[in-house]
């Protein structure tokens, strides 16, 4: 008897598309080509759709943050991995309020706690606190070649001005399935 | 010493070092995957530029987005010249950025706010 799988990545994938207006969807590897691109093909759209620059540069970043984020630090299961070990999904939607910049990608387990705490901790914090954590992330921790010590979270959450959203969808007893999303609010012209 | 010019691409930016006029440019975009590989050339060459520096260095950085990871390749590079300055040498930054852009303002105020030395802001219009 196979175990239960608790989450239908199909069914969540299709359920993500049902809020606004998708721009940009994928699913599959996260390679570098993936990356290059979507932010090529990405930035050709924002040009068309935004005309606040300061908005579509915020959109772009958290794009950037998003998607290398996904590149450095995806988990997955064997079962449902023939994409060179980092499957990912990416999904940027035109909303009532901005856009929506959306990203899920399996974890182990054992990550959970780490990831909650640092996301609940970015969403406690004020625009001014999350200043000094920037700052003091930026001076005094040591970054892998990987990435950059959960910098990336806490300049999405700057550029935003926003919460983090996210959640873990239990997979099966080694992984979850993470899902996370941020809304870029539009600023008036 | 050699003088190196590195040609921008779409996700690294162009750079200019030039220890005969003490000149130092970071221009375009830093968003590589892994930018500790892509600056280790440009810390190398100011720690050999810092054993016989110019008695004033103009460094100008003009980006359009940079990512996390290079952050903290920009703040290293922002130490060398730190180092520079309290070897009382000249140091003088000009930060640009372009109209509107707060978050690039910003990030050049948190840089001025870490490594002590003034940066000089220079906003660009179009």
């Amino acid at each position: 008897m196979s175990h239960p799988t608790f989450f239908d990545l199909d069914k969540h994938f299709t359920q993500i598309h049902s809020e606004g207006e998708p721009i940009f969807a994928y699913r599959g590897a996260i390679t570098t080509d993936f990356i290059n691109n979507t932010l090529f093909l990405v930035e050709a759209k924002l040009d068309d759709l935004i005309d606040h620059g300061s908005t579509r540069k915020k959109v772009y970043n958290v794009l950037v943050e998003s998607l290398q984020n996904l590149f450095h630090h995806v988990d997955s299961p064997a079962s449902i991995v023939n994409t060179n070990g980092s499957f990912g999904l990416f999904l940027l939607s035109r909303i009532d309020s901005g856009f929506k910049v959306y990203t899920g990608n399996f974890v182990l387990n054992e990550r959970i706690d780490g990831i909650r705490e640092k996301l609940e901790k970015i969403n406690s914090l004020t625009r001014e606190e999350l200043k000094d954590f920037y700052k003091f992330v930026l001076n005094n921790q040591e970054f892998s070649a990987k990435g950059g010590g959960g910098l990336g979270l806490i300049d999405i959450a700057r550029k935003t001005g926003t919460k983090l959203n996210y959640s873990f969808e239990p997979y099966d007893s080694s992984y979850c399935f993470f899902t996370f999303s941020v809304v870029i609010p539009e600023e008036e012209k | 010493m050699e003088l190196v010019n590195i040609e921008g691409t779409p996700k690294t930016p162009t750079i200019s070092l030039n220890s005969e006029t003490g000149t130092i440019e970071i221009k375009g975009r830093s968003i590589p995957e892994n930018s500790i590989e892509f600056y280790k050339p440009i810390v190398d060459w100011l720690d050999e530029y810092a054993k016989a520096p110019k008695e004033k260095t103009v460094v100008s950085i003009q980006l359009e987005y940079f990512n996390t990871s290079s952050s903290k390749c920009i703040l290293d590079v922002f130490k060398k010249l730190e180092n520079l300055k309290k070897g009382k040498n000249d140091v003088v930054i000009n930060w640009y950025y372009e109209e509107d852009d707060e978050d690039m303002l910003e990030a050049g105020e948190d840089y001025e706010s870490i490594i002590k030395i003034p940066f000089k802001m220079i906003e660009i219009v179009d």
